[in-house]
């Protein structure tokens, strides 16, 4: 089983992966929407962070600085779907150094809308669910703030809002679907950075991309979570990288922790017959009757 | 991966694990469960789910002593960890959206269904227990509770390593033993503390037991390749750890040796409930500690990505297959 590594095999792509609202019981379905981020246009200007703020009326989370550097909201939280790194790459001979031999790197994150998610496998209430588009999204009117998807997501995506008690993340605009509009992200980011459409042909783009950039010379370019092999077998929303995953706060390799849960159960069934079979042998051989 | 013309970008040779990480910044979300609730939780609902086990066992053989101290602590303890784990929740109104779904994907949503058919059950054991009333369904009942009661001390091992948290979610394999040892020994510390020396012989035979199964459990899991022992052996979690260890193996060796005096009996069944609870806690911050330092979730993944990769050139340059094992 590959876990998430980008090497290329010299057979052809298998599949295009499971179809994740098929699954859900969507027999007749509209196609899988995502999100192909491309970290090597983005200026981090955050209108995206903006758009996404201003359109799902998300509250704001406190207009602080970090001091590290020019990223201010610090990681995707309830109250931000989405988030603009900044890595500052100083004495470095990267591929896009400037003349002083420093880079920085700028990405926009956001939620996975994974193929195989985790907080939607762990979700209790049934208040997580998978829509007709292949997205994930948070039902707040049935969300009961029990925090296991906050546990689960690999990425550390959604979170729980101490104003409101409830989990909240990227809904991928799922009223904006409805209507065939753009998510309001995709729709102000200026360079095209963010480009949303139908799965299959996001990816097809991001091959082209990155094949243009190696063949500029930018020999770091990487796609993340574009593959359907990978451990959450590939994303609804993926990127383009000019680094290692975890510069940019994202994991290397990440697995849907569902994929160990089979074995978990058998070793909580054989547990619990040990645990009687403990209780058993104690109370053999007997003891004096008591009252 | 691979660069145009195949070599390998710079940065992969120079890495090592856990050095790259976005200003040390956490990848996974800490869990936001609360202490005392959710570990205080892990411990009651053991000390329950082990007490119904053990109650049902030493009633079959005629110790009723036992049977009906054990059964009252059980129904003490998972009312207890039942109020906790609704406190818990940020909307805590809306406990009853858990009896919506079903979910075998849910380690949760299983737990809840669990604790739904156990509660009634140790109640209606302990309360038959006590009033000495309808023993055919004090029967019923106790074998209800027991037979659930195993799973409601070792599903919550499922629970915590069904997660990203990395200190957790890589012990998944041991955590369930560590677990149903822990239960053991809190239930055993329990009838120790509540019978006299006759009736409590089988109590400190279930906590020599308990107490052997969650060590060897614990430091099999501790050396594990793979699951992070750091976070498990500093800081508060480790303090928790060793002092609870200290604990088990007092306990455990004040059950072989109290003997007839109930004052020993019952000071080494609260060492071994005290173990117990100590036990939870560590490993719950164990797991906090492990999803705040992003080394410990970049790194296992890079190893295991590293493997992958060296399998598939020794794929490549021997023509003999080797599956990475994952």
């Amino acid at each position: 089983m590959s876990t998430g590594t980008t090497t290329t095999s010299e057979q052809p792509d298998p599949a295009a992966g499971i179809d994740p609202a098929f699954q859900a019981g969507y027999t007749d379905h509209p196609q899988r929407l995502g999100f192909f981020t491309d970290t090597s246009v983005c200026i981090g200007c955050k209108a995206c962070e903006v758009a996404c703020k201003e359109w799902n009326a998300v509250p704001e989370d406190g207009l602080l600085l970090t001091g590290m550097s020019y990223d201010n909201t610090g990681s995707l939280s309830a109250s931000t779907w989405r988030h603009v790194a900044f890595i500052e790459q100083i004495g470095r001979p990267g591929e896009l150094a400037g003349a002083d031999g420093a880079r920085w790197l700028m990405s926009s994150d956001v939620c996975k809308h994974c193929t195989e998610a985790a907080c939607l496998d762990v979700c209790p209430t049934g208040a997580l669910m998978r829509t007709e588009f292949g997205t994930v999204v948070v039902q707040d009117d049935v969300c009961n703030g029990c925090g296991y998807c906050v546990a689960a997501c690999p990425f550390g995506v959604i979170a729980r809002s101490d104003a409101d008690g409830g989990a909240h993340k990227c809904t991928l605009c799922y009223d904006r679907l409805g209507d065939g509009q753009t998510p309001a992200c995709a729709k102000a980011c200026p360079t095209e950075s963010i480009q949303f459409g139908p799965l299959d042909e996001l990816r097809e783009r991001a091959q082209q991309r990155v094949t243009d950039l190696h063949d500029q010379g930018v020999a770091g370019a990487q796609l993340y979570l574009e593959d359907p092999a990978d451990g959450i077998g590939g994303a609804g929303a993926f990127f383009l990288l000019l680094d290692e995953p975890e510069v940019y706060g994202l994991p290397p390799a990440p697995v849907v922790t569902t994929r160990d849960l089979p074995r978990m159960w058998r070793h909580v069934a054989a547990a619990a017959a040990g645990l009687a079979l403990g209780a058993l042998a104690a109370c053999l051989g007997g003891t004096e009757r008591t009252p | 991966m691979s660069g145009p013309d195949g070599a390998r970008p710079p940065q992969l040779a120079t890495r090592k694990a856990g050095a790259g990480s976005y200003y040390g910044l956490p990848v996974v979300k800490e869990p936001v469960w609360r202490s005392p609730e959710t570990p205080g939780y892990l411990f009651l609902g053991g000390l329950a789910g082990a007490s119904s086990v053990l109650a049902a066992f030493a009633q079959a053989a005629g110790n009723r002593e036992l049977a009906r101290a054990s059964k009252t602590g059980a129904v003490a303890a998972i009312g207890l960890g039942g109020v906790a784990l609704v406190i818990d929740l940020g909307r805590p109104a809306r406990f009853v959206n858990m009896l919506r779904v079903f979910k075998v994907s849910s380690p949760m949503s299983i737990g809840v269904w669990l604790l739904t058919g156990y509660g009634p059950a140790a109640a209606a054991a302990a309360a038959c227990a006590v009033t000495g009333r309808l023993p055919r369904v004090g029967a019923a009942a106790s074998a209800a509770a027991a037979a659930l009661g195993t799973g409601v001390a070792t599903y919550t091992a499922a629970l915590i390593c069904d997660t990203a948290t990395p200190a957790w979610h890589e012990a998944h394999r041991e955590m369930p033993y560590l677990f149903a040892g822990s239960a053991a020994t809190a239930a055993a510390g329990l009838g120790m503390l509540a019978t006299g020396p006759a009736a409590s012989r089988q109590a400190r035979r279930f906590a020599v037991i308990g107490a052997a199964t969650e060590l060897i459990a614990k430091n099999t899991m501790l050396q594990r390749p793979g699951v992070p022992a750091v976070p498990y052996q500093k800081g508060r979690a480790g303090q928790l750890m060793r002092a609870a260890e200290v604990l088990l193996i007092a306990g455990a060796a004040g059950a072989l040796a109290a003997g007839r005096s109930r004052p020993a009996g019952a000071l080494a069944g609260l060492a071994l409930l005290a173990s117990s609870a100590l036990t939870r806690f560590g490993v719950f911050l164990a797991g906090q500690a492990s999803a705040r330092d992003p080394s410990y979730t970049v790194g296992p993944q890079r190893e295991r990505q590293d493997a992958a990769q060296q399998a598939c050139v020794g794929v490549a340059g021997t023509g003999t297959m080797a599956p990475p094992s994952v």
